[in-house]
């Protein structure tokens, strides 16, 4: 009965030839620096799904920002859980993506025909690094105010441009409701789309090409 | 190798599988519960509230009172501003009528109004007469009461209030 339901949705959706592609590819010698990029991807899972439950909460406006935080984490049943995870997490994936980065660059992974993995990743990486400063100003607390002033301030020392970009990012020359709204919607829509188009191609590319062998004393 | 055994693919799998299951309870229990929480409050908080001294209040002649319930929901406050009448109908500290003085037509709130003997509203001319029943205008029912209404021992009466 089960297997006549699976054989039907496997002649049309292709589950079995889906799971051998994703999941059961050939792999050089186990190694378990090679699992940092898996790790990265379920980073990402976890922070887009706490994420999600954040904002049930979490309110962008200067008034209840703060507020509303405190009570996520004394007021709702495993908000401190939750918001756990996600700040915790964050911390956590910055890590393990610039550990993973530079795995691939001491194997020497990105050479041909990785080259464009490579620098996808490094747009993962620096997207990731967006994700952060953008998130830290959310709580709207002294030292997320006070960090994104400075943040914003040492993007504000280009030379020529400085002055555009420190106002594109604060949304005007001071740190106001409109920082916090703008970094709201850049934290929870622009840079986990982007994000997520990346890691399409990303995962897409090492498909493709396999993983690269560990290099050998002789290489 | 016997049918038995499990083989090492086998084990990561199953591994995985359970390791996997565990870390998703673990995560998607409290995640539900996080975002059903408000329907596990119980809301409604209970109040007595002093409406005033028995003694100041003259038999016969409706007793004006006011108070101010916060009510937090979430991060936010928002304060409601209730008031009514005590009227005492004889010497017997337990013969008070207390009423809501909240019209119950649109919610404006009734005056007591001595040379009409009668509670007027202001936005639609709505009458009500002592005991709080519709002499005149468009108000579909009498004046609410507070029904639940008690005498502490230093003389003051109080009302029972909950939050709806």
């Amino acid at each position: 009965m089960w297997k006549k339901i699976f054989d039907w949705l496997d002649e049309r959706l292709g589950l079995v030839d889906l799971y051998k592609n994703l999941l059961d590819r050939p792999e050089p010698q186990g190694n378990w620096w090679n699992t940092l990029g898996s790790a990265s991807l379920f980073l990402f899972i976890m922070q887009a799904v706490t994420g999600i439950f954040l904002t049930v909460y979490y309110t962008p406006s200067p008034d209840h920002a703060y507020d509303s935080i405190n009570y996520i984490m004394n007021g709702v049943a495993f908000g401190w859980l939750i918001r756990g995870i996600h700040h915790w997490g964050a911390t956590l994936m910055v890590i393990v993506v610039f550990v993973h980065m530079l795995r691939v660059f001491f194997t020497a992974s990105f050479k041909y025909p990785r080259e464009m993995t490579w620098l996808i990743g490094v747009g993962l990486f620096l997207l990731t690094l967006g994700m952060g400063f953008t998130g830290y100003l959310l709580p709207w607390n002294q030292k997320s105010y006070w960090a994104t002033t400075v943040g914003t301030q040492i993007a504000g020392t280009v030379p020529f441009l400085g002055d555009f970009i420190l106002k594109a990012l604060r949304g005007g020359s001071n740190l106001s409701a409109l920082t916090l709204q703008r970094f709201f919607a850049a934290h929870i829509w622009m840079l986990p789309a982007a994000l997520a188009g990346l890691i399409g191609a990303h995962l897409y590319l090492i498909i493709k090409h396999g993983e690269s062998h560990f290099p050998t004393k002789d290489d | 190798m016997p049918d038995n055994e499990l083989n090492r693919r086998d084990f990561i799998k199953v591994t995985t599988g359970i390791v996997g299951g565990l870390i998703g309870a673990a995560i998607g229990l409290p995640a539900i519960s996080y975002l059903l929480d408000p329907a596990f409050k119980s809301g409604g908080k209970e109040a007595w509230i002093p409406v005033g001294k028995i003694a100041d209040m003259e038999i016969g002649r409706p007793y004006p009172f006011s108070f101010t319930r916060v009510q937090v929901n979430g991060w936010e406050r928002t304060s409601t501003s209730h008031g009514g009448f005590a009227i005492r109908k004889s010497e017997d500290p337990k013969d008070i009528v207390i009423l809501n003085s909240r019209c119950t037509h649109l919610g404006c709130t009734v005056n007591w109004k001595d040379d009409a003997q009668a509670f007027l509203c202001p936005c639609h001319d709505a009458k009500f007469s002592e005991e709080g029943m519709v002499l005149d205008g468009p108000p579909p029912r009498p004046l609410d009461r507070y029904a639940d209404f008690r005498l502490t021992d230093d003389g003051i009466l109080e009302i029972f209030y909950k939050e709806s």
